[in-house]
């Protein structure tokens, strides 16, 4: 089971210029909203038709501009669970789920309900049914119809905060079972590490090449990568050899290779130290600061610090407890080189 | 008092109705998905009536389906009939005078639907026509409702394009209102009078109805909203 999918759309100035390659496995495209993701997967689906390229599931070819196949989307075998699900209102769970039976028995169907423990309410009607139970009945009506692929848009994003917990553990169960290709599109990095394997950035209409997610998320190579990946400071940086400098910061360091191309570096909140902290064989670079601001979070505190010197703002994480030592010892932070990510623009 | 005019006038705004339904939903539907300037003419064109006077529409009428005209004559050669004057003329007119009614009202039923459920559908592998009734139809009920009780109550009070294709033939092509016509142009004001009480009730039954509807909508739509809060 695999899908491949290089498509070209125009919407007015913004270009859409995909190109994915996909196992069994679940795929996330991760971007900001607006990025192109959603229509991305309704061009799989059949929903907009791409200007060019090509759309291949296994072996059946779902698009080809070039030889002008174009296959309604009822062809495509492709399963999509919609933002906002697009239940049917006129029908009950169970001819929501049903309603595809030409190619679900009624067993199969009473198999669904049961799975997604949607027993009892098969007569009630989508508006008397809670966020969760919604997602459950558009997940089982999906999976009736016997998809080959399936796409989840923003699952999660109509759900509260203490549900989304609940049904991430549901879908992630669903993908599962469910064992062939899977695309899921979302913007929350957690839920991206948490559910796929592997990932691309899509920016601007256009996706990066697809990575395993861990390299995605401790390796970035561009700034979209690092931005959706959670980093809060990104600094422009300019390379000449193996130094670099971030004026914002009024630091330069060295690295091991002689680098060329890179534009910005980013540096994760938590991965900042208290001079006290470093170990002393690691390499750094040590900032004087100030504290801007202190905002309580959880298990942290995230001080906005102003380095001596530097022009913008630096975003620092700390476990609570080691934040009175800070007080004690304050002025001078770390930031050790080797988790300085180092980024480029975007794809060549 | 022979209430032959009321039956008249019920059996030809039903017998329209249906006819205007059919097109109108067929209209809507086709219409909605065709490129932009083919849709503007086409709205133009079928949205005309509702502006023209009906006794243009009357004329029309009979300028097309007269024994002189193309159709009138070969209709009288072959089937030995002719339209005008008959009260199934009368339907003619009432269906191009209530035709633009329904087919906006429905139309914006469809253009209000959501269309992420004709998606799913699609998705799902289902027809179009599975869709189109099982999907698109009982979704937009309360707009298809609306546009039939209009219909229904313009094609009842139809005067203008009326009278001029089917005149007033007493117990043949008399309707409501060209029978209060005819009274009062007779001089027997007493009969205008009751012909007038029951179109006064006609019309109050046909409101009365559509703010049921109406009222049901708002009512159900709220009950949703209110489920989805909690």
């Amino acid at each position: 089971m695999s899908l491949y999918c290089k498509i070209q759309k125009r919407l007015g100035r913004f270009l859409l210029d995909v190109e994915l390659d996909v196992g069994d496995e679940v795929l996330a495209l991760l971007g900001a909203s607006g990025c192109g993701k959603s229509m991305t997967l309704r061009c799989i689906a059949g929903i907009e038709k791409p200007d060019h390229g090509i759309i291949v599931l296994d072996d059946k070819t779902l698009f080809d501009s070039k030889k002008r196949i174009n296959l309604p989307p009822k062809q495509r075998k492709t399963g999509m669970l919609f933002q906002d699900y697009a239940l049917f209102p006129n029908m009950s769970v169970l001819e929501n789920i049903s309603i595809s039976a030409s190619r679900a028995s009624r067993s199969d169907v009473d198999a669904l309900i049961t799975t997604f423990r949607l027993e009892g309410l098969e007569n009630h009607h989508p508006y008397q049914l809670s966020g969760g139970q919604r997602q459950r009945c558009a997940l089982a009506r999906m999976l009736a119809s016997g998809p080959d692929l399936i796409m989840l848009d923003e699952p999660f994003s109509a759900l509260d905060t203490f549900l989304r917990w609940q049904m991430e553990q549901e879908v992630a169960a669903t993908i599962k079972r469910f064992g062939k290709t899977v695309l899921l599109v979302s913007h929350n990095r957690d839920e991206v590490y948490r559910l796929c394997s592997r990932a691309s950035v899509i920016c601007s209409g256009k996706n990066e090449p697809i990575r395993t997610k861990h390299d995605l998320f401790f390796h970035p190579h561009t700034y979209a990568d690092a931005l959706l990946t959670g980093c809060k400071n990104i600094f422009e940086a300019t390379a000449s050899g193996r130094q670099i400098s971030i004026p914002a910061l009024c630091a330069t360091f060295t690295t091991g290779t002689t680098v060329s191309d890179i534009e910005y570096i980013g540096i994760r909140a938590k991965k900042i130290l208290p001079f006290f902290m470093k170990s002393l064989d690691a390499r750094t670079i040590d900032l004087h600061y100030e504290i801007l601001s202190v905002t309580e979070s959880m298990f942290s505190y995230i001080l906005l610090v102003q380095p001596i010197g530097g022009s913008q703002p630096l975003y620092w994480e700390i476990e609570k407890e080691k934040y009175p030592e800070i007080r004690q010892h304050k002025s001078i932070l770390s930031i050790p080189v080797k988790e300085i990510m180092l980024l480029r623009e975007a794809r060549e | 008092m022979d209430l032959f005019p009321l039956c008249n006038s019920i059996r030809i705004s039903l017998i329209a109705t249906a006819i205007t339904l059919a097109l109108g939903i067929l209209c809507a539907y086709h219409i909605a998905r065709l490129p932009g300037w083919i849709k503007g003419i086409m709205d133009t064109f079928l949205t005309i009536p509702m502006v023209l006077p009906p006794t243009v529409v009357g004329y029309l009428i009979l300028v097309t389906t007269s024994p002189k005209s193309a159709l009138g004559s070969f209709l009288k050669t072959t089937l030995s009939t002719t339209i005008t004057m008959k009260w199934y003329a009368a339907v003619i007119a009432v269906v191009i005078v209530t035709f633009p009614l329904m087919y906006r009202t429905v139309r914006s039923a469809f253009e209000s639907f959501d269309e992420n459920l004709l998606h799913a559908g699609r998705t799902l592998g289902l027809s179009n026509s599975l869709i189109f009734r099982r999907i698109l139809l009982p979704n937009c009920r309360s707009g298809i409702l609306a546009g039939i009780v209009l219909s229904f109550a313009r094609g009842i009070g139809e005067y203008g394009a009326t009278s001029m294709v089917a005149g007033y033939i007493a117990g043949k092509t008399a309707t409501v209102s060209t029978t209060v016509a005819y009274y009062w142009q007779t001089n027997q004001d007493d009969l205008a009078m009751r012909w007038v009480l029951i179109n006064l009730s006609i019309s109050f039954a046909v409101m009365l109805t559509v703010n049921y509807f109406d009222k049901k909508n708002t009512s159900s739509k709220r009950r949703q909203s209110d489920v989805t809060l909690l």
